[in-house]
């Protein structure tokens, strides 16, 4: 197991956001998180994370306990997540975000790295020097997926990568999460997009109100009424 | 004409020192939108290091500079540590008024130590060099070769090294920031530490200047490095530097023309100017409020 999650209750003041969550992630799998906006999906990323401290539950990934522990520990790790909304620097050109994703890693692989990114995504070598605030929204997400690469993460959580994007840049974003799976990489994806998501999981998970209602493969859960109804616009 | 070119250097000398006090105002601003108005103090805090570790202790005079850069680097860390890190998720006003507090601390705390008078040495760096009709004092060259070379070290530090990234990351988004693997406190600590280290600088340039050190020097000095700060854009680096000579060759230029009693209402009506036509300043960032 590489990442669990267990009864996990996260509370915005008096707001109860997250409530009794619990799941998990095999190493190479693609898990993914869907539900409605304000579900508390990015909730539940961001205590995974650290940015949110949980009032209860525990968090283990590998065999750190990482419950409450600081955000830049966490990443130290293994477990790496690329926000929703891209948050890019802005004002930061390609290969400094670039750079900041590394922050973590020693410098040897820097390098090796980058090019990799690079690879992955030739659009970010052709502006590396261009200021980031200047991208589309694709490349930024591209960006944010690549920046997110260069710390080498055992986990990456991927927050909305598609949002935002015309349908077309979504293809393209989820084609890149299939190579990335392909070649090994472990991923818990948060998507309001369910249809797509739930092509490419391996498991998923429904969120609703904060409480986990629905698991399965993806292909169960496609098949679901339920989800259907609610999410697949069927 | 000669009289210009000398107010020119004395507009320089100054607005060095206001450049190198602003910048700790626009960096710390820039990372956690706090108006440090303690930062002023920490200057006034520098001057009497130098002040004593020469007087007093008859040390050599670069010792002496090295010990008020090292004293204020230190105390700007430990105010951070020890008022604002416990604030960190408060609200902006609490750690606003800490700031004054500590301000206030600081100055009274001088006065207990050191009485309240204005303390005199002589002149650090006598002598002037004469260019024709022009005459230029040796401190006002120091002071300016100081400054710029200040400035550049610390333009490459921010923008090459790898802990001057991670400042400008943080300030641009803490909790992206945050994702990254960047410590915050270490960050902050370090913002703090290169702050307040310019403020050091800034101390002993001050010192060679006037040749004395009281309780509250660092407050009329510290709110007009804040006044550059904001003409140049609040938590623009090479908006500091631009703030801070603007607003000195000011000065020299109100006394220029006789009017140097009406120098510091110039220098806060400029504040009032800038805050009303454009609050962001000459290099700054519009305001965004992050959700």
């Amino acid at each position: 197991m590489l990442l669990s999650v267990e009864n996990l209750h996260v509370y915005y003041g008096a707001i109860h956001a997250v409530k009794d969550v619990s799941l998990h992630v095999q190493e190479g799998e693609i898990v993914t998180l869907i539900g409605a906006n304000g579900a508390g999906k990015s909730t539940v990323l961001n205590t995974i994370s650290g940015l949110l401290k949980p009032r209860s539950g525990k968090i283990q990934f590998m065999d750190h306990n990482v419950t409450g522990v600081a955000p830049n520990k966490i990443v130290q790790t293994g477990l790496v997540q690329c926000p929703e909304g891209r948050r890019v620097f802005a004002r930061m050109t390609v290969e400094e975000n670039l750079e900041m994703g590394a922050y973590t890693r020693p410098n040897g692989k820097f390098d090796e790295n980058l090019e990799h990114v690079y690879e992955l995504f030739p659009r970010l070598k052709e502006r590396r020097t261009q200021v980031s605030g200047t991208l589309s929204g694709g490349e930024q997400q591209m960006l944010a997926m690549g920046r997110a690469l260069m710390s080498e993460p055992k986990l990456l959580m991927l927050d909305e990568p598609s949002m935002g994007l015309a349908p077309l840049l979504v293809e393209q974003i989820f084609e890149i999460i299939k190579s990335l799976h392909k070649a090994g990489s472990t991923i818990l994806l948060v998507e309001q997009n369910a249809q797509m998501a739930l092509q490419v999981a391996d498991r998923a998970y429904v969120l609703e109100s904060g409480r986990i209602t629905l698991s399965g493969t993806g292909a169960e859960l496609m098949a679901s009424e339920s989800v259907k109804r609610a999410y697949l616009g069927g | 004409m000669s009289l210009f070119v000398s107010q020119l250097f004395n507009g320089l000398q100054t607005g060095s020192v206001y450049a190198l006090v602003a910048l700790g105002y626009s960096m710390v601003y820039g990372i956690i939108l706090l108006l440090n108005f303690a930062h002023g103090d920490i200057i006034m805090v520098g001057a009497y290091t130098a002040f004593y570790a020469m007087t007093a202790f008859h040390l050599h005079p670069i010792l002496s500079v090295v010990l008020a850069v090292v004293t204020s680097t230190l105390l700007g860390v430990v105010i951070e540590k020890v008022a604002y890190t416990p604030l960190r998720s408060a609200p902006r006003l609490s750690l606003l008024i800490t700031a004054i507090g500590i301000s206030f601390l600081l100055e009274n705390g001088a006065q207990l130590l050191f009485g309240a008078d204005t303390k005199s040495m002589d002149t650090l760096v006598p002598g002037n060099v004469s260019f024709g009709s022009v005459t230029i004092s040796y401190t006002a060259i120091l002071t300016i070769i100081v400054a710029v070379i200040a400035m550049v070290a610390l333009t490459l530090l921010v923008q090459k090294t790898k802990l001057g990234k991670a400042m400008r990351a943080v300030s641009e988004d803490m909790g992206a920031a945050q994702l990254m693997g960047i410590s915050l406190n270490k960050t902050i600590s370090f913002t703090f530490a290169v702050g307040s280290a310019l403020a050091g600088i800034g101390s002993v340039l001050y010192l060679c200047a006037y040749s004395q050190a009281s309780p509250t020097m660092g407050s009329m000095l510290g709110l007009k490095a804040f006044v550059a700060a904001v003409l140049g854009g609040i938590g623009s680096i090479p908006g500091a530097m631009i703030g801070g000579f603007a607003i000195g060759l000011l000065e020299a230029l109100v006394a220029a023309v006789g009017l140097s009693v009406w120098k510091d209402a110039v220098v806060f009506a400029i504040l009032i100017v800038v805050l009303l036509v454009k609050p962001s300043g000459i290099m700054g960032h519009p305001v965004t409020e992050k959700v």
